[in-house]
């Protein structure tokens, strides 16, 4: 179900017809960018702006000493080369705490490595030059004396203990956690029987398409530090730069211009951008550092390492009665500042069964320290593991009853009337649609027909396959999870707006635009929220001297959250609207109404004043207004929820596949999508969030892989090597809707851009097993490689090359 | 620029004006464009020819601007994104990708365009599978290709039309 725009009409053009909320627009922003007059960070230098080049660890673990830099130093166009002793002075050392893991282990984390180095790439010296390619150059000529240390690399390298990441540390475990329901061993004990896999998940990562950029210029005299990077969350980055580089917060200023994609690598403190945002202030120059290809797969944050031993117990009636799950995570070398990489694996516990009923839990888990790079939020956190195993688990359950899978789900699935519910995992569950998905999804699918479709195939000896995946996504976290934890991290949002001469709107919003189109979602609202067409409104995010302080881009927060501000703004700037024009015209406002760009009477629609008119006369010649009448043109509306942690959506997937039995290659026939994200604003964009996410997971499934030997050497640095799917990989993706809106809010939105990328990789899995059933084969590691294909087939032995 | 970098004068068009420089011999295309001539509507993703957000126009061809030195386009014609907006070329495809959404962060976009065209230039009546076909040098991150393709698709009907 492709939403088509609805409207062709030229920017500017005025529509009457129907209500903004809920309209397919195109973003109007878009028109720039496809222009070419995109503004991302790598497009502008002030004069006289220097380039940034670090040397970056080329072991895993290692300890060193740079023996020389006057050789670097020396180079012409060089201006600078600094070490950990010349950023002391200027940046503090972090190190990642968080009151939801006590006792997490992390170590001291510097802009610049000091005498030691944990993970392959990291930076331990800096070349500030005339170009980037001088600073390079420079890079080779600085002396470093390094003596290589025992790397801790894979999963069991870690639990082994027998190399450690830190030396210091007496083990590698970072954090572990283990709860459960009392009557766990109860509960499991009297079940019909109990399903179990080890499920084995590769590190990935997000391949932003723009890498990782910063431009620090300092002004000494003002003691100002202005800081323009791709980031999606700016005024998190401002406190950060503030308490590190020891400025007041008002001294520091972040802009964010255009971001060219985010998928939450663009949310943490890098040591390569505070050492930048150091050299600026140390030097008094302008300094610009870009990412390169390698160094944006090899540092920026990966995620989804995992390897999840799991059991699902069930009754004599096919109902699951509870999940046993024990995780266990590979965190890299520091736990990820501010938010902690521990939260992904949470995560994943959370998540855990989380679109049924079931009665008991258990889940243990332990978060290994490795010579590895960070791990962190990653779209989706956490959720597609969690979604992998339940799903797959599901279907082993299905299987071993002889039974459809749906039929099995649509037995366990979380009714609409058990809820709200807190299941065991401990997610509250309210306002969500399983069965209604699932008869959507039915219909979208044409499932008779594709069945028929695949029992032809088998028949004609193909390997055809049809899987499904049912998923939660909690999504629009609240304070409960960073602010409760002691974390620094904005949960609400703030839009302000103000009526502007000729009766436009424009606002400032604390959400942060990172191409989702989340300034045209909160543009429509705004619309609705006053009464006038969005291509009248205009919304600007992303920089802290003019945005006021909120959460920016992260968990599907933009709609929801943002998007609820904008409306309590938008209904508030109608308010000071109606009561000024009721002044004037003697008029109750309660008897007026704004409709596009027009207050009219309620009951007969009669014109009584434009906004224009309005704007023009309170700005430019309010000495004709009754005495007392001061209309506030510009409000702020902040907005939280007051409980609900998380708003929970749901959906399900299923994809069609097709295994090659001669290469072992997986072709992906079909994926559809129905998901339920609450009120939808915008569903054009809606639509394109979700195809875009599930194209991330198809990924996850299939092809991405960040590598390491077993020295803790990195293996997938260039996209040759690590491979993200293309245009010819893909099928068509089809989605369709349920909507349930949330009732805590007025517009009733939540996230809705994870799904996606939640449930696709279940969906995969369950496919490709599907297709192997029936040769007594299956898999339970992503990403589903060819040669595990064919191993998994036995046309290929254990240790035989293909 | 550096004292002691090795430099070469060259000559040529870019978006149809002549242009002379003294460039770095080690300076790629798409660099050269972006930051010496100010065009940043053509991107780098990678630097390694895998991506096409670097795609620029010489002498006709899409080509990888990130594998190309600025000093083999000495004597050739060069257009950007920059330049096939501003005759018109790329119109129809980009009112495509606005009404369809065929964009959201919008980096990989200004190479996908170029390259769709030349696509259209002389295949006015690609299937989707062609489509996709001739977009396999373009990773786009955001979008999933469905709403790149379906304009492609769409802006080669409207130009048939
Ligand atoms: S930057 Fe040239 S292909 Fe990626
Ligand atoms: S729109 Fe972001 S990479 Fe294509």
């Amino acid at each position: 179900m492709t939403s088509a725009p609805e409207t062709t009409a030229p920017i500017g053009m005025i529509r009457t017809d129907t209500p903004a909320i809920g309209r397919s627009m195109p973003r109007a922003e878009t028109r720039r960018l496809l222009a070419g007059r995109g503004r991302y960070v790598d497009d502008g230098a002030p004069r006289g702006c220097l380039h940034a080049a670090f040397l970056r660890s080329p072991f895993a673990h290692a300890r060193f000493t740079i023996a020389d830099t006057s050789t670097a130093a020396g180079l012409s166009g060089v201006v600078a080369v600094l070490t950990a002793a010349d950023l002391a002075p200027v940046c503090r050392p972090w190190q990642c705490r968080s009151g939801a893991f006590p006792g997490l282990v992390s170590p001291v984390q510097r802009a610049l490595a000091d005498g030691r180095v944990a993970f392959q790439g990291e930076p331990v010296a800096m070349v500030v030059a005339e170009s980037r390619a001088r600073a390079e150059d420079a890079l080779d000529l600085i002396a470093v004396d390094w003596e290589e240390l025992p790397a801790v690399a894979s999963l069991a390298a870690a639990l082994s203990a027998e190399a450690l990441t830190h030396p210091e540390l007496a083990d590698n475990v970072a954090w572990r956690t283990e709860f459960g329901s009392a009557d766990f061993d109860a509960v499991f004990a009297g079940a019909d029987f109990v399903v179990e896999e080890r499920f084995a998940f590769e590190r990935k990562t997000g391949v932003s398409l723009e890498p990782r950029g910063v431009l620090a210029e300092f002004d000494p005299a003002e003691g100002l530090l202005d800081v323009r990077i791709s980031h999606q969350m700016p005024h998190q980055l401002q406190l950060h730069i503030a308490e590190q580089l020891d400025l007041p917060i008002g001294r520091v200023r972040v802009a964010c211009g255009d971001v060219g994609g985010g998928f939450g690598i663009k949310m943490h403190v890098y040591p390569d951008e505070l050492a930048t945002c150091a050299a600026a202030k140390l030097l008094g120059r302008p300094v610009k550092f870009v990412a390169d290809r390698i160094e944006a797969l090899a540092t920026d944050i990966h995620a989804r390492e995992h390897q999840v031993d799991a059991r699902m117990a069930v009754d004599g009636e096919g109902r699951i009665l509870g999940f046993d799950i024990h995780d266990v995570q590979g965190l890299g070398a520091y736990s990820v500042f501010p938010r902690s990489s521990t939260t992904e694996a949470m995560s994943v516990l959370r998540a855990m069964g989380g679109p049924y009923r079931f009665e008991a839990y258990r889940a243990r888990l332990e978060c290994l320290l490795q010579n590895k790079s960070l791990t962190g939020q990653y779209r989706s956190v956490g959720h597609p593991i969690a979604c992998a195993v339940t799903e797959r688990l599901v279907d082993l359950a299905a299987a071993r009853r002889g039974e459809d899978p749906l039929a099995f789900r649509r037995r366990n699935l979380l009714p609409v009337e058990a809820m709200p519910w807190t299941n065991p995992a401990g997610g509250r569950m309210f306002e969500l649609s399983h069965h209604a998905c699932l008869d959507a999804m039915i219909g979208l699918v044409d499932l008779d027909a594709k069945r028929e479709e695949v029992r032809a195939g088998r028949a004609a000896g193909r390997l055809l396959g049809l899987g499904f995946a049912s998923f939660v996504e909690f999504t629009a976290t609240g304070s409960q999870a960073y602010g409760a934890a002691g974390v620094k991290v904005a949960a609400g949002d703030t839009v302000v707006a103000s009526l502007e001469p000729s009766g436009s709107v424009r606002a400032q919003a604390s959400a942060s635009e990172i191409g989702q189109g989340v300034r045209q979602a909160l543009a429509q609202v705004l619309a609705d929220g006053v009464g006038l067409d969005p291509s009248n409104v205009r919304v600007e995010t992303g920089d802290t001297r003019t945005a006021p302080h909120g959460g920016g881009a992260w968990a599907s927060r933009g709609a929801a959250i943002a998007g609820e501000a904008a409306w309590r703004a938008g209904r508030r700037l109608r308010g000071e609207i109606l009561a000024a024009v009721a002044a004037l015209v003697q008029a109750k406002p309660a008897d007026l109404d704004i409709r596009a760009g027009e207050v009219v009477e309620v009951a007969t629609g009669t014109p009584r004043m434009t906004l224009a008119d309005l704007a023009d006369l309170v700005l430019f010649r309010s000495h004709e207004l009754p005495a007392g009448v001061r209309p506030q043109f510009t409000v702020a509306e902040q907005y939280h929820r007051d409980d609900d942690p998380f708003l929970p959506t749901n959906g399900i997937q299923a994809a069609m596949v097709e295994i090659d039995r001669a290469t072992g290659f997986v072709r992906l026939l079909g994926h559809w999508v129905v998901e339920d994200c609450g009120r939808i604003i915008n569903p054009l964009l809606v639509d394109e969030q979700i195809r875009g996410g599930v194209v991330q997971g198809i990924g996850e499934a299939l092809y991405e892989a960040c590598r390491y030997d077993a020295a803790g050497q990195f293996t997938s640095g260039t996209l040759a090597d690590y491979l993200v799917p293309m245009a010819g990989d893909l099928p068509e993706i089809a989605i369709g809707h349920v909507e349930t809106p949330y009732s805590g809010s007025s517009v009733g939105a939540k996230g809705a851009g994870e799904a996606g990328t939640c449930g696709a990789p279940a969906a995969i899995l369950n496919a490709v097993n599907d297709a192997l059933a029936p040769h007594g084969a299956s898999l339970a590691a992503l990403p589903i490689k060819p040669v595990s294909v064919l191993r998994a087939l036995g046309d290929l032995g254990a240790g035989e090359a293909p | 620029m550096t004292v002691d970098e090795e430099t070469l004068t060259i000559t040529c068009t870019v978006n149809g004006e002549a242009v002379r420089d003294v460039v770095p011999v080690r300076r790629s295309l798409v660099d050269w464009v972006r930051h010496d001539l100010g065009l940043t509507g053509s991107h780098v993703g990678c630097e390694h020819g895998v991506c096409g957000a670097c795609h620029v126009q010489v002498d006709g061809r899409v080509v990888r601007g990130c594998l190309m030195l600025a000093v083999q386009a000495d004597g050739a014609r060069v257009e950007t994104v920059e330049g096939a907006t501003r005759s018109g070329r790329v119109a129809v495809l980009q009112d495509c990708f606005f009404e369809r959404a065929a964009l959201q962060c919008g980096f990989c976009t200004p190479g996908i365009l170029l390259q769709a065209a030349e696509l259209l230039e002389h295949t006015p009546a690609p299937d989707r599978a062609e489509i996709r076909a001739a977009l396999s040098g373009n990773i786009c991150r955001c979008t999933g290709y469905q709403a790149i393709v379906e304009a492609v698709e769409e802006a080669a009907g409207r130009l048939r039309a």
